[in-house]
Parts: structure tokens; C-alpha cells; sequence
């Protein structure tokens, strides 16, 4: 059980440092993209990466509680993806 | 080897997945070079990795503490949602002309998304062939 375990924790950490580097990395996207986009998928895939992290964060210290957080950013997620197309779309997001 | 062992491997490769996709996903993201074809890398971290991630948080809470799926309703939310966002990105790049073009469709129309009511030949041209 040991062995499991100590696996179990290394991939939680290996797991850690890589959603990071690709968090950092999409964020480079975000900074060059040339056209609006790439900028809009860039901040879809930060998002998509933070949840990532959040779960990971949640089974680090063995707690249920950042569950709700992790939804939370994946609805403000969608939203915020939609809005910024649909601004970008029509100059306007409630018409 | 009980199931406790076999659940906290399974956490381990799970995790190791859900790693290894979120890279793939933006490695793609990095390096394609039409903004098309950038659309298609992330959508696999936002189902596969983000998918195996919240898998493996269910099977670890389901083997250490106790267990709910509480997980899969994040995992259903992104499946559904995945794809809206990508068509609205998509039209974003159409609209600003920024891919290529895509090929023209077999009817006399164009694609339904470029064909909007700002170009009005488009729209006397539809109103044009429409049966009686």
C-alpha cells in the first residue's frame, strides 16, 4: 500500500508542475496570439486549466471543500468565453 | 492485492493522463500556425485531461475519505459547453477573415454564419430563391 501511495502522491505532484507549465504556456498564447481568436481560446484554456488546478488543489489537502469553487469557474468560464465571442460577434453582448 | 491498491494506481495513472493531455493540449496551442487549426488542440485538455483529472479526484475521495461523485457534474458541464464555445470561437476566426476561406457549399447560398443580414445581396439573392 506504500508503494501505491508514494506513486499516488508523485503523480499529484508531477500533475501539479505540468497543469502549471501549461497554464503559464497558454498564457504566452494569450500575449502573442495574433487575432482576437486566439486570445479568446488562450483565456478558454486558462480556465479550463485553473479547474484543473483547483481539483488538484481539493485532493492535495484531502478536503471536499473546493469542489464548488471548481464549478463556479467553470460556469463563469463558459460564460465569460461566450460573451467575449459574442462582443467581438456583434459589438454587443445583450442586444 | 486488495481494492484500496488498485484504486490508488488507478488515482496515480489517471493523474498521469490528465497531465500528459493538458501538455499535448497546449503544445498544440504554441505551435500550429493558423488560428483553424489552433481551435482543435485545446478541446482535448478541456475533455480527456480535465476528464481523467476529475476522475481521478472521484476515485481518491471514493478510497481515502468518503466517497461521492460530486466530480461528474463539473465533467458534464465542460462535455456540454465544450463544443458552444468552440463553434463561437470559430466564428469569430470566419468572421474577421482571419483563416482560410472555408470551400464554398454545394447550394446556391453561402454558409449559414457568414450569410448575415449586413450583406444585403446575400439576402435579396436567398429572398430570390425561395419557392412559392
Amino acid at each position: 500500500m506504500s508503494a501505491a501511495i508514494e506513486l499516488m502522491n508523485f503523480a499529484l505532484i508531477t500533475a501539479f508542475i505540468v497543469v502549471a507549465i501549461s497554464q503559464m504556456l497558454s498564457m504566452v498564447r494569450l500575449f502573442i496570439g495574433p487575432t482576437t481568436g486566439d486570445r479568446i481560446l488562450a483565456l478558454d484554456m486558462m480556465v479550463v486549466n485553473a479547474i484543473g488546478l483547483i481539483v488538484l488543489l481539493g485532493m492535495w489537502q484531502g478536503t471536499r471543500m473546493y469542489f464548488e469553487p471548481a464549478l463556479l469557474v467553470a460556469m463563469l468560464g463558459f460564460v465569460s468565453t461566450v460573451a467575449y465571442a459574442r462582443f467581438v460577434l456583434r459589438g454587443d453582448i445583450i442586444e | 492485492m486488495s481494492f484500496d491498491i488498485v484504486a490508488t494506481y488507478a488515482v496515480a495513472v489517471f493523474l498521469f493522463i490528465g497531465a500528459i493531455f493538458a501538455l499535448i493540449g497546449v503544445i498544440g496551442l504554441l505551435k500550429f500556425n493558423d488560428p483553424m487549426t489552433r481551435l482543435h488542440a485545446p478541446t482535448k485538455v478541456g475533455t480527456v485531461g480535465i476528464g481523467a483529472l476529475l476522475l481521478a479526484s472521484i476515485l481518491y475521495f471514493d478510497t481515502f475519505h468518503d466517497g461521492s461523485i460530486h466530480e461528474l457534474l463539473i465533467m458534464a458541464f465542460l462535455f456540454v459547453t465544450a463544443p458552444i464555445s468552440s463553434n463561437f470561437i470559430a466564428k469569430v476566426i470566419i468572421h474577421q477573415g482571419t483563416c482560410e476561406t472555408p470551400p464554398e457549399p454545394v447550394t446556391e447560398c453561402t454558409w449559414s454564419t457568414l450569410g448575415s443580414p449586413n450583406r444585403k445581396s446575400d439576402v435579396v439573392e436567398a429572398l430570390d430563391h425561395t419557392p412559392e
